[in-house]
C-alpha cells in the first residue's frame, strides 16, 4: 500500500507541477488579460488538485485528506471569483498591447 | 550551507533591500512598502536565531516565535496609521509627496471642509 | 549539496528576487503586488524555520491584510501616481544610500554566521513549566502565560492605533462611517462570494483559535480570517461599515484589554503578581481571556483597514 501510495504522490505531484509549469509560461507568453486569465485557471485548478491528490496518501487520517479537499475547494471558489471579476474589468478597458 | 546560514544571509539582504527602497524611493507609499520589508527582515533574523537554540525536544526556542507574532501585528498597525496619515495628505492637498518646497495651493480638502 | 538546502537555497533565491521587484517596479500596483507575493513565500521559509504559528501570521496579516491595506491605497493615489513618478531621486543619493544599505546588510550577516555555536535557548524553560499552564502549544503559552504583559500591551497598541486613525477624521465627518460606500451587483459574483465564503471563514477563522491551545493557531491568526470576512461582506456591499462613534462599536474594541487587565489584576488580588494564574484555573482564564482577545481583534483590524471615517454618521 505504501508503495503505491508513494508512486501516485509522485506521479500526481509531478503532473501538477507540469501544469503550474504551464500556467506560468501562459501567464508570461500569452497576449491579454484574458487569455492570461485562463492559463492561470489551468494552474489554480488542476495545478492545485492534482498536487492535493498526490498528498493525500501522506495524510495521516481521514480528517486531514478532507481537510485537504477543502482547501482545493477554497482555492477553486476563489479562483474562479477573482477571474470573473478581473475578465469584466479586462473587458470594459478593452484590448492593450 | 545550513538552514540558518541560508535564511540569515537572506534575512540580512531584505533588511538592506529594505533600507535602500526606504532612503532611494521618494514616493511616500513606496517608502511603506520598503519599511515593511525592513521589518520582516528583522522578524526573518529573530526566527534564525530562535531556530539555532532548539532543544528539549523542539526543533526552535518558542519565545522568539511569541515575540515575532506581536511584532507583526503592531508592525501592521503602524503600517495601517501610516496609511491613513497618507491618505489623508492626498485628500487635503491633492499630491501624496513629501517634499516641503511646493507652494502651499489653497489646502482644498476633498470632502468640501 | 543535500536536497533539503538546495530546495531552502532556491526559496532564499526567490524571496530576495521577489523582494528586488517590489523595489525596483515601476508603478506602485507592481510593487504591492510583488509585495504580497514576498510575505507568501516569506511564510515557506517560516515554515522551513520550524515556526508554523508565525508562517499562518506572516501569510494573513504581512500578506493578505497588509496587501489589502496597500492595494487599496495604491488605488486611491492613482490620481496623485503620474506625478509623484516623475520624481526621482538624484544619482549621489541613490549611490550613497546603496553604499548604507549594503554595510547595513554585510554587518547582519557577518553577525548571524558569527553566532556562537553553543546558542543560548529558553526551551527548557519553556517544556518545564508548560504543564503548569494547561496548553501544549508552546507559543500559545509563552504568548498567553509566560509573557502576557506583552500580549496586552500590544492590544492597547492596536487599540491606540485605531484611535489615530479615527482623529484623522475632517470635523464634519467626525465619529463617522469609515471608507466608501461599496456597491456591487446584488446578483454579481463579488456578492455570491460574499454570501458564499464567510460561514466557512468564521468556522476556519473560530477553529484557528480554538485549536491553539494543542496545535499552531492562534488569537491573532483567526481573528484575522474573521475581519477578513467582515471586510468581504463589507466590499460587496452587502453590508455598510458601522459609524465609529456607536457605543457598542467602541465597548467591542476595548472588551479584550479590559478583560486582559482584570483577569491580570485578579492575579494581583488573589495570586502572587499582576497576570499570575492560579493553577487549578489557567486554562479556563486563558481561555476567556483569548475569546475576548479573538472578537477584539477581529473588529479592531477591519476597522483598521475601512480606514477614515468618511461619511457622517447622521444621514
Amino acid at each position: 500500500m505504501s508503495l503505491a501510495g508513494d508512486i501516485l504522490t509522485i506521479a500526481a505531484v509531478s503532473a501538477g507541477a507540469f501544469f503550474f509549469v504551464a500556467g506560468t509560461v501562459g501567464l508570461l507568453r500569452f497576449p491579454d488579460a484574458l487569455t492570461r486569465l485562463h492559463a492561470l485557471t489551468k494552474a489554480d485548478n488542476l495545478g492545485v488538485g492534482l498536487v492535493v491528490l498526490g498528498l493525500i496518501p501522506l495524510a495521516g487520517s481521514l480528517r486531514e485528506a478532507l481537510k485537504l479537499i477543502c482547501v482545493w475547494l477554497l482555492v477553486l471558489l476563489a479562483g474562479a471569483t477573482v477571474s470573473q471579476l478581473i475578465a469584466r474589468v479586462a473587458r470594459q478597458d478593452g484590448p492593450q498591447p | 550551507m545550513t538552514t540558518t546560514a541560508t535564511f540569515g544571509l537572506c534575512a540580512a539582504t531584505a533588511v538592506g533591500l529594505g533600507l535602500y527602497g526606504l532612503i532611494a524611493n521618494p514616493q511616500p507609499l513606496r517608502k511603506l512598502l520598503a519599511f515593511n520589508l525592513i521589518g520582516s527582515g528583522v522578524f526573518l533574523l529573530f526566527g534564525v536565531v530562535a531556530r539555532r537554540s532548539g532543544g528539549a525536544g523542539f526543533g526552535s526556542d518558542p519565545v522568539p516565535h511569541a515575540l515575532v507574532i506581536t511584532g507583526i501585528v503592531v508592525a501592521f498597525a503602524a503600517t495601517a496609521l501610516a496609511v491613513a496619515l497618507l491618505l489623508r495628505l492626498f485628500n487635503a492637498t491633492g499630491s501624496a509627496t513629501l517634499r516641503s518646497d511646493e507652494p502651499a495651493s489653497a489646502a482644498r480638502d476633498s470632502t468640501g471642509a | 549539496m543535500t536536497m533539503a538546502s538546495a530546495l531552502e537555497t532556491a526559496l532564499a533565491a526567490i524571496v530576495l528576487g521577489v523582494a528586488v521587484w517590489t523595489i525596483a517596479a515601476r508603478e506602485t500596483f507592481a510593487a504591492v503586488v510583488g509585495f504580497v507575493a514576498y510575505g507568501l513565500f516569506l511564510a515557506l521559509v517560516w515554515v522551513r524555520l520550524d515556526a508554523v504559528d508565525v508562517a499562518l501570521t506572516e501569510a494573513a496579516i504581512s500578506g493578505g491584510l497588509s496587501g489589502v491595506l496597500m492595494l487599496g491605497a495604491a488605488a486611491r493615489l492613482r490620481p496623485a501616481e503620474a506625478l509623484a513618478a516623475a520624481e526621482r531621486s538624484g544619482e549621489t543619493q541613490r549611490l550613497a544610500a546603496a553604499l548604507l544599505s549594503a554595510a547595513v546588510a554585510a554587518v547582519l550577516a557577518v553577525g548571524v554566521l558569527l553566532l556562537p555555536d553553543a546558542a543560548p535557548t529558553l526551551a527548557p524553560a519553556v517544556t518545564a513549566n508548560l504543564a503548569a499552564t494547561g496548553l501544549g502549544n508552546p507559543v500559545t503559552g509563552v504568548l498567553m502565560a509566560f509573557r502576557a504583559m506583552d500580549t496586552m500591551l500590544e492590544k492597547v497598541v492596536l487599540v491606540l492605533a485605531l484611535v489615530g486613525v479615527w482623529s484623522l477624521a475632517p470635523d464634519h465627518l467626525w465619529g463617522g462611517h469609515p471608507g466608501p460606500r461599496h456597491l456591487a451587483d446584488p446578483r454579481g459574483v463579488l456578492a455570491f462570494l460574499a454570501r458564499l465564503l464567510p460561514p466557512v471563514g468564521i468556522v476556519v477563522g473560530i477553529y484557528l483559535f480554538w485549536v491553539s491551545s494543542d496545535e499552531p493557531g492562534g488569537a491573532f491568526q483567526g481573528g484575522t480570517i474573521l475581519a477578513a470576512m467582515w471586510l468581504l461582506v463589507i466590499m460587496a456591499g452587502l453590508a455598510d461599515t458601522p459609524a465609529v462613534s456607536r457605543r457598542w462599536l467602541r465597548l467591542i474594541v476595548v472588551f479584550g484589554p479590559v478583560v486582559f487587565f482584570v483577569v491580570g489584576l485578579g492575579g494581583l488580588v488573589a495570586g502572587e503578581a499582576f497576570l499570575s494564574y492560579p493553577v487549578a484555573y489557567a486554562k479556563p482564564l486563558i481561555l476567556t481571556i483569548e475569546i475576548a482577545m479573538t472578537l477584539t481583534i477581529a473588529v479592531t483590524l477591519g476597522l483598521l483597514m475601512s480606514g477614515i471615517p468618511e461619511r457622517s454618521a447622521r444621514r
